[in-house]
């Protein structure tokens, strides 16, 4: 049987792929409503460690590489595979951006001792161990969809290169780009709750 | 294309052959019956372990094995039972195989993924199972893992907890590939409100599996990293809350008890019809009701926590909740009812458990409603009264409607008959030790008796004798039950044996590898017998 | 199931959209130095959430697909948002 093709059906799939990753996400989220309640000073005082300066870099690097992404469809589209295929490599870019980033903000707490399980992380009070668990958990969790994405991103990238997708075909790229934005609206909430609300 | 579809889906066409034929399928008939042999082996397993526990309960004080092993068995039981079983249960097998036959399509919408879900199922069952034999022991925390005891205790959780996880995402990606099935492939014609019941309840099932389950799975996780790395959610000692455990928990696992049932009173609301040769009572009723279940499905979860030491409040206002599912499930029983009123009706094996399916379900939702309201539960809570009501909700619902679509559809997937007589006797086994079974346990439950308790006072002795004997009838209805069904000198089957009016009695028993040869057209509303 | 007709987005409305996004960003964190005391969760997920309906709407393209795309999301988000609402009766009223 020839297969037929059915790009509404495949976005849909997608769609409610992001729904169940939204509510992965969303579990989390709601613990950290829960214990931000119940210890809302300790959260505000815990969030004065995090770097916004970092935080905001990688909130400008993630958005643009939301852009980038959006574009490259319009690329496709237009069947301008060059630019296409430039901006999706911008957008890999913005990722390392975000990855070097995340890697010395990490690596800073860890040197101080300053991770889940940790002698010094389990001495604090408690309002603090809860933010700082949170704060491992849910951007740990985000960097693995991020480098997820961004392997997915760069499948794609070679695809639009050979031409196996087209101004004719182009759902994969609309559906990698759906999950790239997934990323993006993941850190939209993650950022000012960590980093800003001190 | 026209020459594959000659073919029967159970014979081999392909590259392969044999097993290898079977695991490289991405026909959802294969998928659908690969499910089915993968869950019958975990449900006689799963049988067997609860079979262990009633002979252990058969007297006060210890018999056969000692209290730790009583608590590993209960919780494979409950796990390999709700993860393996009820949870995928119909809507994998029966959803796979006949819900694209039902619509009018060659297929679900994706395929391979449909294949790649059985693969995450048996995958996260052997995981699962690992359980039972690496580590420190079989873990002994009920099929719940409630904190802090699953983040303290040395048995092995964590190969438990990843499993259901691993089974959580096969779940979700079934529901995902059933609703964009539903959505686009539906035959040229059939609207939403002429697709039959069957997939219009496992549309709603797929929906609450795709929107609940994600929120098991991080919460598993979370305790995976509050063993591991101590992040302290559920910790008090670090500031965490045990019960916020429990209402994650439950923010899945109780719509999960509608990924069970709805996809079982889909099956009823197709037999019933036929067997009755009428026309299904309030259509658009039975359809609604389904997703209205789902939905307010959604918001009761807290009903399983009224001792937990929640607030007042969210008490009262859960109660309230959980006595509004009440009312579309109440439409549902009314419907069939009303259904078979001046029906012609002929008593055939797979009507005959859809009634037994009507009477137990009918006893398991009462019950529930018991549990559901407040100041009862406080009274029974955590009693073999729960252990009862949920028996007759899982087993007696999700069960026999299991055997009810088996042997409804059991000529069209194979296609050959079976033996009704012998089918009939098994199902007097079934119906009479299944009551035998949980109905004291109803009443031990009232009297006092707790559930998981390894030893009991003598005056439950009786009751849990009782428990024991209708454990033994079950067991020799299961085998009755599978013998008959095993057994291969049934007739071969006509396309329509039952008279049934969807779909897949249009096809030939077996039906060809694609379904149809052209996509029928469909004019008017199913169950159209008058 | 036919195709629905493609929409083509020009790069520029990307580019307005970028910049609106940034300029949330700033305003988010501009805020930051104002001492809301118990508004700061408040404005902060308020204005996440008018970023993430232009992300929604913008980027991941609900203004041009099937509406049906755009019920599911909303759905979806008001099932979350009760049931956050429900956890907190227990949390709040304890």
């Amino acid at each position: 049987m020839e297969m037929h093709r059915d790009d509404l059906g495949a976005k849909l799939g997608m769609w409610i792929f992001i729904f169940t990753e939204i509510l992965l996400f969303g579990g989390l989220f709601l613990v950290y409503a829960v214990m931000r309640s119940h210890y809302s000073d300790e959260f505000h005082q815990a969030a004065h460690q995090l770097n916004a300066f970092i935080g905001t870099v990688n909130t400008v690097a993630l958005l643009l590489s939301s852009a980038t992404v959006a574009m490259s469809i319009t690329a496709v589209q237009k069947g301008e595979k060059r630019k296409a295929v430039l901006f999706i490599l911008i957008t890999l870019i913005c990722a390392g951006i975000f990855l070097f980033n995340k890697y010395f903000e990490w690596g800073h707490k860890f040197s101080i001792g300053l991770y889940p399980g940790s002698d010094m992380m389990v001495g604090l009070k408690h309002g603090y161990i809860l933010f700082f668990s949170l704060y491992f958990f849910m951007t740990g969790l985000h960097v693995f969809h991020l480098i997820v994405g961004s392997i997915i991103l760069t499948i794609i990238m070679v695809k639009i290169q050979t031409g196996s997708i087209n101004a004719e075909k182009y759902v994969l790229l609309e559906n990698g780009g759906l999950y790239w934005h997934l990323v993006d609206l993941i850190w939209i909430f993650l950022f000012p709750l960590l980093y800003l609300i001190t | 294309m026209a020459e594959t579809i000659a073919h029967s889906y159970l014979e081999n066409t392909g590259k392969y052959k044999g097993i290898l034929a079977w695991l490289t399928t991405t026909d959802h008939k294969r998928i659908g019956l690969m499910y089915m042999y993968a869950m019958m082996i975990f449900f006689i397993v799963g049988v067997l372990l609860g079979e262990l526990m009633r002979l252990e309960l058969f007297r006060p004080g210890q018999q056969f094995y000692n209290a730790q092993t009583y608590n590993g068995i209960f919780t494979i039981h409950g796990i390999i039972m709700i993860f393996t079983v009820v949870i995928p249960g119909l809507a994998a097998v029966f959803g796979n195989f006949s819900m694209p036959i039902m619509i009018g399509a060659h297929d679900v919408a994706f395929p391979r993924l449909n294949l790649f879900s059985w693969y995450l199922f048996i995958l996260g069952a052997a995981i699962a199972l690992s359980s039972q034999f690496l580590g420190n022991g079989p873990p002994d925390t009920g099929w719940t893992f409630y904190a802090p005891y699953s983040t303290q205790t040395h048995t092995n959780v964590v190969a438990a907890v990843f499993g259901a996880f691993v089974l959580g995402f096969s779940s979700i990606l079934t529901g995902l590939n059933f609703i964009v099935t539903i959505h686009r492939l539906r035959a040229p014609g059939m609207t939403f409100f002429r697709m039959p019941l069957f997939p219009w309840s496992l549309y709603a099932t797929a929906w609450i599996q795709v929107l609940a389950t994600p929120i098991v799975g991080i919460t598993l996780l979370m305790v995976i990293a509050e063993r591991w790395l101590r992040i302290g959610f559920f910790d008090p000692s670090l500031g965490g809350d045990p019960i916020l455990y429990q209402h994650l928990f439950w923010i899945y696992s109780h719509p999960a008890v509608y990924i069970m049932i709805l996809p079982a009173m889909g099956v009823i609301t197709e037999i019933i019809p036929t067997f009755a040769q009428r026309k299904v009572f309030g259509y658009k009723a039975i359809a609604l009701s389904s997703l209205a279940i789902a939905l307010v499905g959604y918001f009761v979860w807290a009903h399983h926590m009224y001792t937990s030491g929640m607030s007042i409040t969210a008490r009262w206002v859960f109660s309230l909740l959980t006595f509004l599912v009440a009312v579309p499930s109440a439409i549902k029983v009314f419907n069939w009812v009303t259904t078979m009123y001046k029906g012609s009706i002929s008593v055939k094996p797979p009507f005959l458990f859809a009634l037994g399916f009507i009477f137990l379900f009918m006893i398991g939702g009462l019950t529930g409603l018991s549990l559901g309201s407040l100041a009862t539960d406080i009274h029974v809570h955590d009693t073999a009264y729960v252990v009862a009501h949920f028996h007759y909700i899982i087993f007696g619902g999700v069960g026999f409607a299991f055997f009810a679509a088996l042997h409804y559809w059991y000529p069209k997937m194979y296609g050959r008959m079976y033996n009704f007589r012998r089918a009939n006797i098994a199902f007097g086994f079934l119906f009479v030790g299944f009551n035998l079974l949980y109905f004291p346990q109803f009443v031990i439950g009232i009297m006092g008796m707790p559930r998981r308790y390894f030893d009991y006072l003598p005056q439950f002795t009786l009751g849990q004798q009782i428990s024991g004997f209708g454990g033994l009838l079950l067991l020799i209805g299961i085998i009755l039950m599978i013998a008959n069904l095993a057994s291969k000198r049934g007739a071969k089957a006509p396309d329509n044996p039952w008279g049934g009016s969807t779909l897949e009695w249009t096809i030939p028993s077996p039906p060809p590898v694609e379904n149809f040869h052209e996509l029928p057209v469909i004019t008017g509303e199913p169950y159209n017998y008058e | 199931m036919e195709h629905t007709e493609t929409h083509i987005t020009d790069y520029r409305v990307y580019g307005w959209v970028l910049l609106a996004l940034l300029i949330f960003t700033t305003i988010t964190i501009t805020v930051t130095w104002i001492d809301l005391s118990a508004l700061t969760v408040m404005v902060a997920l308020i204005i996440a959430s008018i970023k993430s309906f232009i992300v929604l709407r913008y980027f991941m393209h609900l203004k041009f697909e099937s509406k049906l795309f755009t019920v599911f999301v909303v759905m979806v988000l008001s099932i979350y948002v009760l049931v956050i609402a429900l956890t907190f009766f227990d949390y709040l009223l304890r």
